[in-house]
């Protein structure tokens, strides 16, 4: 059934697609969280603009994966890009939501305090509620890494490679051990991913961890 | 009320407070409304240096008076001054952080220690590291929490009355000479808020900031406040006066029946322990020779000896009938003791104290807890009557109390 000695003997190939799988969800989450949280700071100054961007991002999110690409590839070409365009778009919603959803669960009490201390506007978002915010905005982050793991192995479709490429070959080639492969360690790398987000999330909010002792 | 009213106590000293002067505020929150307000024309001045209370029933706009002050919420007409100066006269910012506040929640922020917590002001004033570190230690200190033990923790790790103490302290970081505190004592359980008074009453002994402090508690407002303005549902101010002219006279019947019927009773709210002579108690340490204390004990009128650890400190009672006539003291045959009262404990409090213990007498005790003296139901009693303190209760009053 697996082949091991071909798992052995290709090591460096499987090594390549992880890489290149990590990389591509690394820059989609990166870049969909720098885009999502711009978008945020513009919803928490207009609020009226929630509804209208989350409408925007929401009708996104649902279109099929396999349409989007079949949109953009002729707009952008069989690249990374057009691949980072739909992974990035992906995110989009569930990162605004999240990062909105733990501004929102600042309690009001948090902010007037700041307001009575003197905080300015922008101290008290990056000093009060941001960090406030994290757990929740965090939260969203697994999500979007989880999701962009698995999208990332359709992009393989365009030609990006990653461990989508890996299974594409196993099905082309009707070689199984490529196959399993490629799906044993995207299940892997999001398992891994996932923690390794809970982790930062607790090292970078000590203060959730207190309780009364 | 005239403007310029700087009264010279405090606004020149370096601990000093400032002048607060509110000048025909009104504040109506819904802009097309007729009727009165959240806040009614509101004409009244706190001179530097001292405490006044609003107290009224909830919704009476308290909350919204204080805001107005650093302009959390702007007045619809009216002015606050502040030394003479319109509030609105200055950047907001700059204002709020010579203003100390405590908000009705505490508002700690969890994601920061006790110690930041408490440097939030200093750090937006730009102190160096190292000095908002020496004042938040000094502070931790002053409101009586040890700051080894305490800085580096998170708010979740203390008790409700830790995180006022937290609170008050932060608050007063910047040493600012007004300072706004909203119910401040409002979340712990009434032995604790006593304790919290009466440390916040020495506190400001010394520091002499001018204070505006919200309460829906009139026992509260009686014990705290140099000056009292008695608020209406309407933002109406019903009587600003001292505690004991509003006890002796209130201006309303809205401020009688908010006061209470029992203002016989309140009035011993204006006297503390300190203003008695306390009577001296007996006491001994545990492993002191039984005879001599005994030989004491007989010859007071009091029938109890109170056992003492080397401190001073109060361990227990010993009845006079079970000193023994030789031997030494054995701390083991101790009774529970009475109430522990300070100083600042007013003596309706006090009072109140010893009739929940079904106990004759309180032990008063010092900052560090060491035996200053006894305060008994009888001497307590003996201040309602009139010809005790004439100049503060009138015979109606104490006829009241006694019915
Ligand atoms: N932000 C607000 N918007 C509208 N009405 C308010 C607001 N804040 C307070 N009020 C109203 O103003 C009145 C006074 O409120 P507040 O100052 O909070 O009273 P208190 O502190 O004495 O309980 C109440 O009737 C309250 O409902
Ligand atoms: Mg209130």
């Amino acid at each position: 059934m697996v082949d091991w000695d071909w798992i052995f003997g290709h090591l460096d190939d499987i090594g390549e697609a992880l890489s290149e799988h990590l990389l591509l969800t690394g820059l989609a989450v990166g870049v969909g969280f720098a885009l999502s949280f711009a978008a945020a700071l513009v919803i928490h100054r207009r609020r009226a603009l929630y509804g209208p961007i989350t409408a925007f991002a929401g009708i996104v999110y649902t279109i099929p994966s396999l349409a989007l690409l079949a949109f953009l590839v002729p707009l952008t070409g069989l690249s990374v890009l057009t691949a980072e365009i739909a992974l990035v778009s992906y995110t989009l919603l569930i990162l605004i939501r999240n990062i909105m959803a733990g501004l929102d669960s600042v309690p009001p009490e948090m902010r007037e305090a700041a307001d009575g201390m003197g905080y300015t506007q922008w101290q008290r978002l990056w000093r009060v509620e941001f960090p406030l915010a994290l757990p929740v905005i965090v939260a969203g982050l697994r999500v979007a890494t989880v999701t962009t793991i698995g999208l990332v192995t359709v992009t393989a479709l365009i030609g990006q490679g990653g461990l989508g490429g890996l299974m594409i070959r196993g099905f082309i080639r009707q070689f199984d051990t490529l196959i399993y492969v490629g799906a044993v360690l995207s299940v892997l790398l999001a398992i891994i991913a996932d923690l390794a987000l809970l982790l930062v999330q607790r090292a970078i909010t000590p203060w959730t961890r207190m309780r009364t002792g | 009320m005239t403007s310029g009213n700087r009264d010279g106590g405090g606004t020149g000293r370096g601990k000093g407070g400032a002048t607060v002067e509110f000048r025909n505020v009104t504040k109506r929150y819904d802009q097309g409304q007729k009727g009165p307000g959240a806040v009614n024309d509101l004409s009244f001045t706190v001179p530097a240096g001292k405490v006044c209370v609003l107290v009224g029933p909830s919704g009476c706009g308290k909350t919204t008076s204080l805001k107005m002050v650093n302009r959390l919420i702007e007045p619809t007409s009216g002015q606050i001054l502040i030394d003479g100066q319109d509030v609105t006269g200055e950047d907001v910012t700059t204002l709020r952080r010579r203003i100390g506040y405590v908000i009705q929640q505490i508002g700690l922020f969890p994601h920061l220690t006790i110690g930041q917590n408490i440097g939030v002001v200093p750090r937006l004033l730009g102190w160096t590291q190292a000095r908002q570190l020496e004042r938040s230690e000094e502070l931790l200190a002053t409101v009586g929490l040890e700051p080894a033990r305490y800085r580096d923790r998170y708010p979740t790790q203390l008790s409700g009355g830790e995180r006022q103490r937290v609170g008050v302290a932060r608050a007063l970081a910047a040493d600012p000479p007004v300072m706004l505190m909203d119910e401040p004592f409002g979340a712990v359980d009434p032995i604790v808020r006593d304790r919290l008074q009466n440390e916040f009453l020495r506190l400001q002994q010394e520091l002499a900031k001018t204070i505006l402090f919200v309460t829906h508690d009139i026992d509260e407002a009686i014990k705290m406040g140099d000056l009292v303005a008695v608020m209406e549902v309407g933002g109406v101010l019903a009587q600003f006066a001292t505690p004991a002219e509003i006890l002796a006279n209130p201006a309303s019947d809205f401020v009688a029946r908010f006061v209470g019927a029992d203002r016989g009773l309140k009035r011993l709210s204006l006297s503390r322990v300190r203003d008695l002579e306390l009577r001296p108690a007996v006491t001994a340490r545990s492993g002191d020779p039984a005879a001599e204390a005994r030989q004491r004990i007989l010859a007071d009128s009091f029938p109890y000896l109170l056992l003492v650890d080397p401190e001073d400190r109060p361990i227990g009672w010993l009845d006079q009938a079970d000193v023994p006539g030789e031997g030494r003291l054995e701390e083991a045959r101790a009774i529970p003791m009475s109430p522990l009262v300070e100083p600042e404990t007013t003596l309706k409090d006090a009072l109140s104290m010893l009739l929940d213990a079904s106990v004759q007498a309180a032990i008063v005790v010092d900052k560090g807890r060491r035996v200053l003296g006894l305060v008994t139901v009888d001497m307590i009693s003996a201040q309602l009557h009139p010809e005790a303190r004439p100049e503060v209760l009138a015979p109606d009053a104490a006829a009241e109390a006694a019915a």
